[in-house]
């Protein structure tokens, strides 16, 4: 008897949880390029304190998320790493028209433990490690953006037996962090937080900008959270985050 | 199918390659395991038994994890690696089959020490009395008898390494041709909505396992019937 009382009063325990959480504040879902993983966490707890509403993030590259999205993945908003993919979910039909907007520029760092390592372009030409780092090209832009610096060299045709491709930028970065990869092509965001090891960021002239692009989804229209995370990602507070991580904000938006 | 893209058969060739691999591996490793968990009266015998299992069990991400880590720079990987001067046996073909070994251990290991464990003591006894070494008789009666356990074993080994994704992408770095096995290449095929590459490569692994494991019940059946 005893047992059954508990379990009944676990369930409906249970029960005002689900419920509670539905009260006035609202839960939206939001894909999120991994790059900006850091970032969008303190966005959206800053979100959520303003506004009382929850941003649940998911991470992946850019491919990843959108190829969910296609497949009707419950995401209201997209915080893509590029532009195409958002300009491609509004000509699919999956994103809305006008929401569209680059809401960061990202920026390529040649990242190592080592803090001898990394200096400028030399270090690539000079050969001296046995594995570079970077994401999946197709996939995540940061990857291409990798390759494009690596072109720019001259450079690619010689290092391109010591590339290994993580799946997103984050496992590109893992890669470095535990040392499996002496050097890596990273996001500045993820090494903007500390002095660890040695970097070198990469001159805007090697890589075409990576321009983040995020779209509200058809599946946020008439949602009053993503409507207001959509207008807080453009406010001064969520800005002020993004410059933080060591993205630049477009000028024009 | 000849309109494949060639790295397809770069991919299926490696995973070909990187599945016999370790299933000659498992089989060299997991028999003596199976022999001494068969016959063996130690009291922490089911620890190791329960070992050889978890793989069965943890996600990959845990193996993975733990390898990324153990095949490293600051791990025993590291310190092989530096033999022939590389720093890391991550990105490798040769931690690939190391990942791989410990992934399929519990698929080889279990049948053939139910093999062992099915034909009990009586024939080894037997042997014995025709006085047969013990290294004979493991040969020569022990091996053969327990033949349906080292085709299961062999066959769920090598099936279960081509099955295997979770470890690959974590320690392999996608590397056409060292690392990016069948799996991965699926993998990439959908993120980048290539779904016709994406369908005919996943078609082709359903036929695989629907093949491997039909002939194995067909097998098993046939010769559960000889024996009985």
């Amino acid at each position: 008897m005893r047992a059954v009382k508990m379990l009944a009063a676990a369930v409906a325990l249970f029960a005002a949880c689900l419920l509670g959480g539905q009260a006035d504040a609202a839960q939206i879902n939001v894909a999120v390029a991994a790059n900006f993983t850091d970032a969008a966490k303190d966005i959206a707890a800053a979100f959520r304190q303003k506004t009382g509403h929850e941003a649940v993030l998911s991470f992946g590259s850019s491919g990843q998320l959108y190829t969910q999205i296609t497949k009707a993945a419950p995401f209201q908003i997209l915080l893509s790493a590029d532009q195409d993919r958002p300009k491609k979910a509004v000509e699919d039909g999956f994103g809305v028209a006008d929401s569209r907007f680059t809401y960061a520029i990202g920026k390529l760092v040649l990242w190592s433990k080592n803090p001898d390592l990394v200096t400028n372009a030399d270090t690539l030409s000079s050969g001296a490690f046995t594995k570079l780092s970077i994401c999946n090209p197709a996939n995540a832009p940061y990857g291409a953006a990798a390759i494009q610096t690596l072109k720019s060299l001259s450079l690619y045709d010689t290092l391109q037996p010591k590339i290994v491709q993580g799946q997103d930028i984050t496992q590109a970065f893992q890669f470095v962090q535990t040392g499996n990869a002496e050097l890596g092509f990273v996001a500045l965001s993820q090494v903007a937080g500390n002095n660890d090891g040695s970097r070198w960021i990469v001159p805007q002239n090697l890589y075409a900008p990576i321009r983040q692009d995020t779209v509200l989804l058809k599946t946020g229209v008439g949602n009053e959270a993503a409507v207001a995370f959509m207008a807080f990602l453009k406010g001064p507070e969520a800005r002020a985050i993004i410059e933080k991580y060591g993205y630049a904000i477009d000028a024009g938006s | 199918m000849a309109a494949l893209p060639f790295e397809i058969w770069i991919a299926i060739r490696l995973t070909i390659a990187l599945a016999a691999l370790t299933t000659v591996i498992l089989l060299i490793v997991g028999t003596p395991i199976a022999w001494w968990l068969a016959r063996s009266r130690a009291w922490w015998k089911e620890g190791v038994a329960t070992i050889v299992a978890m793989p069965l069990v943890l996600p990959p991400t845990v193996l993975g994890f733990y390898l990324l880590v153990a095949l490293g720079p600051s791990g025993p990987g590291g310190i092989v690696a530096e033999l022939w001067g590389a720093r890391t046996l991550a990105f490798t073909f040769g931690g690939l089959v190391i990942g791989s070994v410990a992934y399929s251990l519990p698929f080889v290991v279990q049948p053939i020490r139910n093999s062992f464990e099915a034909m009990g003591t009586r024939p080894l006894e037997a042997a014995a009395t025709l006085r047969a070494s013990p290294r004979r008789a493991f040969w020569t009666v022990a091996v053969p008898l327990a033949r349906p356990g080292f085709f299961t074993g062999a066959v769920l080994g090598f099936a279960h390494t081509v099955g295997e994704f979770g470890i690959v992408l974590m320690i392999g770095g996608s590397i056409p041709g060292k690392t990016k096995v069948l799996s991965v290449a699926i993998y990439d095929y959908v993120e980048t909505m290539q779904w016709r590459e994406a369908s005919i490569l996943s078609g082709g692994m359903a036929a695989f396992a629907f093949a491997v494991i039909l002939t194995m019940t067909l097998i098993e059946k046939r010769v559960g019937r000889v024996g009985g």
